[in-house]
């Protein structure tokens, strides 16, 4: 992990997913005054999946604070917090409840650095559970980053374990732009294979689940490589790098799994010398295909890579349709989707 | 520009005000600083009376049942027997209801359940002052509402099963009903869009010259969203034929009614700076909920325009399966709530009108328990949530568009050949 920054030498600690973002906000609370903890339920209860325990008790309600029910205005006050110097974390309680903070965020927080030349910035992160796989139905399962990379101005960043998104998430902290920091909340308490019939694990003796106490980042814009592997190239991030992995191992390939970590600004690099040495490629996300992050990915791929390619690009994704509640296992994109793809891609 | 800090020299430096409930784990919830009218004292003006002459309704409580739980005053909607029994019946049943599916949940046969323990006045009392075709835009935690209209208890469940007989072809988290044969909106996952839809549908049926009208509810933390405004403005705009419905039960999950605007004024003067006419009602108090809502629809209906009521009560449990009240507020806040039951209070009435008496709620108690429990029982033939994939792969990709596409035609062949390769 030469990659990674660190400035305090600190002991490794086991954390679950939560555990590691509480304690980046908690690190960088500590570290720098301007920053402020903002959303519904955040405060004194620490946020309905508890990523903000303990933070209003230790910084105060001036810096850690509930917000009426209302994310356009949530968006809207982090605008203006960070126009007079702050570093807002907005949480959004939900990705699927986003959308009525899209006009904040798209007209106003991605593009006021530009349009002010520079005079004033939104250095805020939006931190925002997103992903299917807990039986939330189609309002508590959606992966709207596609709609966000679409969006000049905003960086998209999406963690895969404990260590990468508490390093992540003080990178986007420090990170001067708005940022959406989506956490796959599926992996929040372990990794998932992506066999929703067996039983679940937590993070507990995972290697990437050691997360140093103290503070460290990881840049926005560099992917880590998963797995390293010479067959093909997998691109994904989130959850599905984990269930990536385990299809994997299950088919015995020796694929190279990439995970994107940020999507905007996108580890080019990492892509294109992964892909040319492999000469196949597979893209892997749980959102939606049609115009999804995934259609973006395999453009760059084939601009860049045709000439090395073996095989077309293949695609692995949600299907386009709303996020259904009783066929969610039939919806996600699990072990025998990827196989197949995988399959089809190395048939030759 | 001169340096910000020479102007500041002699001024106090500025504070930041964040609400903080009143009680928290802990402590003993004590209301007494609740201004809690009497029953009876509020005036009741006329269905038609001009927005802007009623305005101190918006900060009073209209309230009927008072300490005896006799009906008094200019709001008592003189209800025939049959009428209040129906509404003691419905709450208790929808009382039950929640019960038997809160419990299923717990016993792993759903993904999740919400309850309105304590509010059942507030959509049961609505329906019975409503037309039946009228149409309701709820939030959800209206299921009474559905279970006034005597709708089928075991369709409902079948919904929550996400079951093959689901009508919402288990599309659907739990609760998230659709019923339009019982004028029920489709329920959202999204606080609020109800809200200008209610608005929308009220306009056209004044646009079409028809005479139903439409109501609405969300609770008082939803009120923080725009759609909330939006749909205010156009009422006000439009003169729209529509209820508009806050229910205060004073808790958005973890959040006191505090950070939606309530430390500052009640949510029914939110009414008054749109022109809008607004009725705070204790919530709690079932023939104030039902005169409310017949004085709205009445005005409605006579085109006088939308009427915003705040509904004053408590989220007596907590906010869904999913959450543990324990954590944030007092246990005993819903013990020491000045405005009591809704339940008992009306059952009060009815023993002192003489028309009922305990054998008989006791009765009823056990029968709507076992009326219950057997269509759980129906439901639950037609399988429950986990237990299978109970609906056909095709249904996840109709209704997407009215005709499918090409491409949802492909990925319906994909999710057919992983189907078969799973063995399922
Ligand atoms: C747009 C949106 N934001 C956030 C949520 C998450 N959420 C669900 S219910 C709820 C609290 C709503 O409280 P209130 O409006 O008072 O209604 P109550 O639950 O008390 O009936 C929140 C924040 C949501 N469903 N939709
Ligand atoms: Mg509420």
């Amino acid at each position: 992990m030469s990659e990674v920054i660190t400035e305090t030498v600190a002991d490794a600690t086991q954390m679950n997913m939560i555990q590691a973002i509480n304690s980046a906000l908690d690190v960088m609370m500590d570290r720098d005054p301007d920053v402020v903890v903002m959303g519904e339920d955040v405060g004194f209860f620490g946020g309905v999946f508890r990523a903000t325990a303990g933070l209003q008790k230790k910084y105060g309600k001036n810096r850690v604070f509930d917000t009426p029910i209302t994310e356009c205005g949530i968006i809207g006050v982090a605008v203006g917090m960070g126009a007079y110097g702050l570093r807002p974390v907005p949480e959004i309680q939900f990705a699927d409840y986003i959308y009525p903070a899209l006009d904040q965020l798209v007209s106003e927080a991605a593009r006021l650095r530009y349009r002010s030349a520079g005079e004033f910035i939104a250095p805020m992160t939006v931190r925002s559970p997103f992903g299917g796989g807990i039986f939330g139905g189609q309002t508590h399962s959606q992966s709207p980053e596609g709609i966000f990379t679409h969006v000049s101005g905003i960086k998209t960043v999406i963690p895969a374990t404990p260590y990468d998104a508490k390093g992540l998430l003080i990178a986007a902290i420090e990170d001067n732009d708005p940022t959406i920091f989506f956490e796959p909340k599926r992996i929040y308490n372990g990794p998932f294979d992506g066999h929703y019939d067996r039983p679940s694990r937590n993070w507990g003796g995972h290697p990437d689940a050691q997360v140093p106490e103290g503070y460290y980042k990881i840049p926005l814009g560099k992917a880590r490589i998963a797995r390293a592997g010479e067959a093909l190239t997998i691109l994904c991030y989130g959850t599905m790098v984990h269930v990536v992995a385990s299809t994997v191992e299950e088919m015995g390939i020796d694929a190279e799994i990439i995970d994107l970590r940020t999507l905007v600004p996108l580890d080019i690099e990492a892509i294109e010398a992964s892909v040319k040495k492999t000469g196949h490629c597979l893209i892997v996300h749980e959102a939606t295909r049609t115009s999804g992050f995934g259609a973006e990915l395999s453009a760059l791929v084939q601009e860049r890579c045709f000439y090395y390619l073996e095989a077309p690009i293949e695609r692995v994704t949600g299907f386009d349709t709303p996020y259904p509640h009783s066929l969610e296992w039939a919806y996600f994109p699990g072990p025998i989707r990827i196989r197949d793809a995988i399959n089809k891609i190395m048939k030759d | 520009m001169t340096d910000h800090r020479d102007n500041q020299r002699n001024m106090p430096p500025l504070t930041l005000h964040v609400p903080e409930p009143k009680f928290r784990p802990g402590d003993v919830a004590d209301f007494s600083d609740i201004d809690v009218p009497a029953a009876g004292v509020t005036p009741r003006p006329d269905e038609t009376a001009a927005a802007g002459s009623m305005r101190d309704l918006a900060y009073g409580l209209v309230r009927v049942l008072d300490d005896e739980a006799r009906a008094v005053g200019p709001w008592n909607p003189n209800l025939s027997p049959d009428v209040a029994l129906k509404i003691l019946r419905s709450m208790a049943l929808t009382r039950a209801f929640d019960e038997r599916m809160f419990r299923a949940q717990r016993q792993g046969k759903t993904s999740f359940y919400m309850k309105c323990t304590g509010e059942e006045a507030v959509a049961v009392a609505a329906a019975h002052a409503l037309a039946s075709d009228d149409m309701c835009f709820p939030s959800y935690r209206q299921q009474g509402l559905l279970i006034a209209r005597d709708w089928s208890l075991v369709d409902m469940m079948n919904q929550i099963y996400s079951n093959r007989a689901d009508r919402m072809k288990g599309r659907q988290l739990p609760i998230m009903y659709s019923v339009r044969d019982a004028g029920f909106f489709s329920i959202s996952g999204n606080l609020t869009t109800q809200w200008p839809q209610a608005v929308g549908w009220a306009m056209a049926s004044a646009a079409r010259g028809d005479t139903r009208i439409a109501a609405t509810w969300c609770g008082e933390g939803s009120t923080a969203e725009g759609d909330f405004h939006s749909a205010c403005t156009f009422a006000s705009v439009y003169r729209a034929p529509v209820i508009l419905n806050i229910v205060n039960n004073q808790w958005a999950i973890s959040s006191f009614s505090g950070f939606a605007g309530g430390e500052n004024t009640t949510f029914a003067a939110r009414g008054v700076g749109y022109g809008i006419a607004s009725l705070r009602v204790d919530g709690n108090d079932a023939l104030a909920v039902y005169a409310a809502t017949r004085w709205a629809a009445d005005r409605a209906r006579s085109n006088a325009g939308p009427t915003l009521i705040e509904h004053f009560t408590y989220r007596a449990e907590g906010h869904s399966t999913s959450d543990d009240p324990g954590q944030y507020r007092s246990a005993d806040e819903g013990s020491a709530w000045p405005l009591g039951d809704p339940i008992a209070r009306l059952k009060a009435h009815v023993i002192g009108l003489g028309i009922w008496d305990e054998e008989r709620q006791a009765a009823m108690d056990l029968e709507l328990a076992s009326i219950v429990k057997d269509a759980a029982r129906e439901a639950e033939k037609n399988g429950i949530l986990g237990h299978g994939m109970h609906q056909p792969f095709e249904t996840m990709f109709e209704d997407v568009f009215e005709d499918m596409p090409w491409h949802l035609k492909e990925q319906l062949d994909m999710a057919l050949g992983e189907k078969k390769a799973a063995g399922l």
